[in-house]
């Protein structure tokens, strides 16, 4: 089984990105807000981007070592990259945008990314998905070791993404090949990848299995980048063993993390509860304020009440006939929430 | 009913139409039919086209197969001198056609820079149809590179990249992708340059003369013919109009051709508005 090894070391903008890790049969995927140096790891493997220094192998096969003076051209690398844009050529049709990649399996792959009958049309004529389907199809074509995907659903809307996005969980599940994904959006991320990187000014600040990131975020960014509630406030010890977090917006809370000073505290919008009147519930933290916004997500619900956001389900919210302006109680066990440093 | 403003806006028209029409007419209603036809065949005029066909043939093809690698090369890279190489296509542009002569002579002439080089290799090359065909590069060249330049540089840097991964060389990615989507602005940029070429006058009489049969290109021989000849000298000014407007009709149609082709919209869009 091959490995892709990769270390990168390059000024940008304004930082370096530098990132080291390593690829087996899985996807990663680096997830962070636009300019934080995504593409560019993308842009390295495939030898577009020709880093200041760094190493990148696939196996024994090394790419790219700055210090042996080894840069392959990116023809001479295996990889497959899915263009943002997808980057499909416009003067010609889907059949010789497939066979640019390789010509043995063009009409099986048409076939199975069930775009046979656009073989004749050109690109400007196709939809979102179907254009991402050629241009995987196109990547796939030429039989490659790494796959490497940048953006691929974020030229999609809203109803196609969540279609796309199953097909594309399939593929790569089929395909197991060593896949690095990048993509600004932590659910496309966690549905997709195996292991998920959050990564700000080039530098990932975590990395492992997207339930991990959720249960114990490292920081701040993480915490609110992964879609937590975040309360910055100071933490002292409380009562019971508990640790009391002063918000900064008035009030306390507590979480059964330890900590102490300057604390965000984080808790997931599932992790919330609404109720029209306090009760004498397990909680220890509540919160009444009035209903801000109330977003229907299919079968749930994301309601806004004072700082936090709490996500139940549709039936929840139909029984607590939940209104705009609205005065309800937000609770949270002192256990479902984490203090995590500020960034 | 119609304002006298409305009255003068017509009249202003008109009067411009027909002043830059007239003449152009004139060309062709200042003798009759029978007297243009003997005129083109007159031994000077029929000198005269088969001179501008052969140096304008080879001086464009020069063009094209030089200037078109030149031209990749300038609009896709980014480095440091790139503006200062594009300000230094652009100065032939702008500069008379005198001067031009002028430098041509004291480049390639006997006592030029390069004359005594050339002196050695046996060659001399003003007065010859070598300097018809230097004169014509030398004025025409930068109207295709500058467009050939522009036409690259809006080819989506993804695209070629994209060419890239998919284990194109270089040269394929080139042939394959950046020539097709740059040939619209190649095509059009072509046409200008081969327009300016046609109607090279000042560089040419100075650096290659007006030798019938030799250097004298049509549009040296309208002049020299008024003098001999008016019938003549119409006869190949309206030889020089049919190609004008012919070409001038390709530049309208080239855009027109490219978008059909593609069915895109976006395929000369800067990248940016993407």
């Amino acid at each position: 089984m091959d490995t892709l090894e990769l270390t990168v070391d390059h000024p940008l903008r304004s930082f370096r990105l530098s990132v080291a890790e390593e690829l087996g049969r899985e996807t990663l995927a680096l997830v962070g807000p636009s300019g934080a140096g995504k593409s560019s790891v993308l842009r390295a493997i495939a030898g577009l981007l020709r880093p200041e220094r760094g190493r990148i192998a696939l196996g024994s096969h090394v790419w790219l070592d700055t210090e042996a003076g080894i840069d392959l051209a990116p023809e001479r690398r295996s990889v497959g990259l899915v263009f943002q844009e997808y980057a499909l050529f416009p003067h010609l049709d889907v059949r010789r945008n497939v066979a640019f990649g390789g010509r043995e399996r063009v009409d099986e792959l048409l076939e199975r990314f069930r775009i046979s009958h656009l073989a004749q049309a050109r690109p400007a004529g196709l939809s979102g998905g179907e254009r991402q389907r050629v241009a995987l199809a196109r990547a796939v074509a030429r039989d490659p070791a790494v796959l490497l995907l940048d953006e691929p659903l974020s030229a999609l809307d809203a109803h196609t993404r969540n279609v796309v996005r199953g097909e594309l969980a399939e593929l790569l599940a089929e395909l197991r090949l060593p896949t690095l994904l990048v993509t600004h959006d932590f659910d496309d991320a966690a549905a997709l990848a195996d292991r998920v990187g959050v990564i700000v000014d080039g530098r990932i600040l975590q990395l492992g299995p997207a339930a991990e990131l959720l249960a114990a975020p490292a920081d701040a960014f993480v915490a609110s980048f992964t879609g937590a509630n975040l309360l910055h406030g100071t933490a002292r010890p409380g009562a019971g063993g508990l640790t009391e977090v002063v918000l900064d917006g008035g009030g306390s809370m507590y979480s059964a993390d330890g900590g102490e000073g300057r604390v965000g505290l984080a808790v997931y919008p599932w992790e919330v509860s609404l109720a029209r009147a306090e009760s004498l519930d397990s909680a220890v933290n509540h919160v009444r304020g009035e209903v801000r916004s109330v977003v229907v997500l299919g079968n749930r619900v994301r309601v806004r009440v004072g700082p936090l956001t709490a996500e139940i389900t549709t039936g929840s919210a139909e029984r607590l006939e939940l209104r705009e302006g609205d005065s309800v109680v937000a609770s949270f066990k002192a256990t479902a929430s984490r203090l995590v440093p500020l960034g | 009913m119609r304002s006298p403003f409305g009255v003068a806006l017509a009249l202003a028209t008109a009067l411009t139409i027909s002043f830059l029409l007239l003449p152009i007419l004139a060309i062709f209603l200042d003798i009759p039919p029978g007297r243009l036809l003997d005129g083109m065949n007159d031994p000077a005029a029929v000198d005269a086209l088969i001179v501008t066909l052969k140096t304008t043939l080879i001086a464009n093809l020069v063009i094209l197969l030089i200037g078109t690698p030149a031209a990749y090369l300038i609009g896709s890279r980014s480095f440091r001198t790139r503006s200062l190489l594009v300000t230094a296509i652009e100065l032939p542009l702008v500069l008379p056609p005198a001067v031009a002569g002028i430098g041509l002579l004291a480049a390639f002439g006997r006592n030029g820079l390069l004359g005594g080089t050339l002196d050695v290799l046996g060659l001399s090359i003003p007065f010859t149809q070598l300097a018809v065909v230097l004169a014509i590069m030398f004025v025409a060249s930068p109207f295709y590179l500058r467009a050939a330049v522009s036409a690259f540089e809006s080819v989506d840097p993804a695209l070629t990249g994209a060419a890239r991964t998919l284990g194109a060389g270089p040269a394929r990615t080139f042939f394959r992708v950046a020539l097709p989507l740059a040939s619209g602005g190649l095509g059009a940029g072509w046409a200008l340059s081969f327009a300016r070429g046609i109607g090279e006058f000042g560089a040419t009489i100075m650096f290659a003369g007006s030798l019938q049969g030799v250097t004298q290109t049509l549009s040296l021989a309208v002049y020299e013919q008024f003098d001999v000849d008016f019938d003549v000298a119409l006869a190949i000014g309206a030889e020089l109009v049919a190609v004008s407007a012919f070409l001038l009709l390709a530049v309208k149609l080239v855009p027109s051709w490219t978008r059909s082709n593609s069915q895109s919209t976006t395929l000369f869009a800067p990248f940016g508005s993407r």
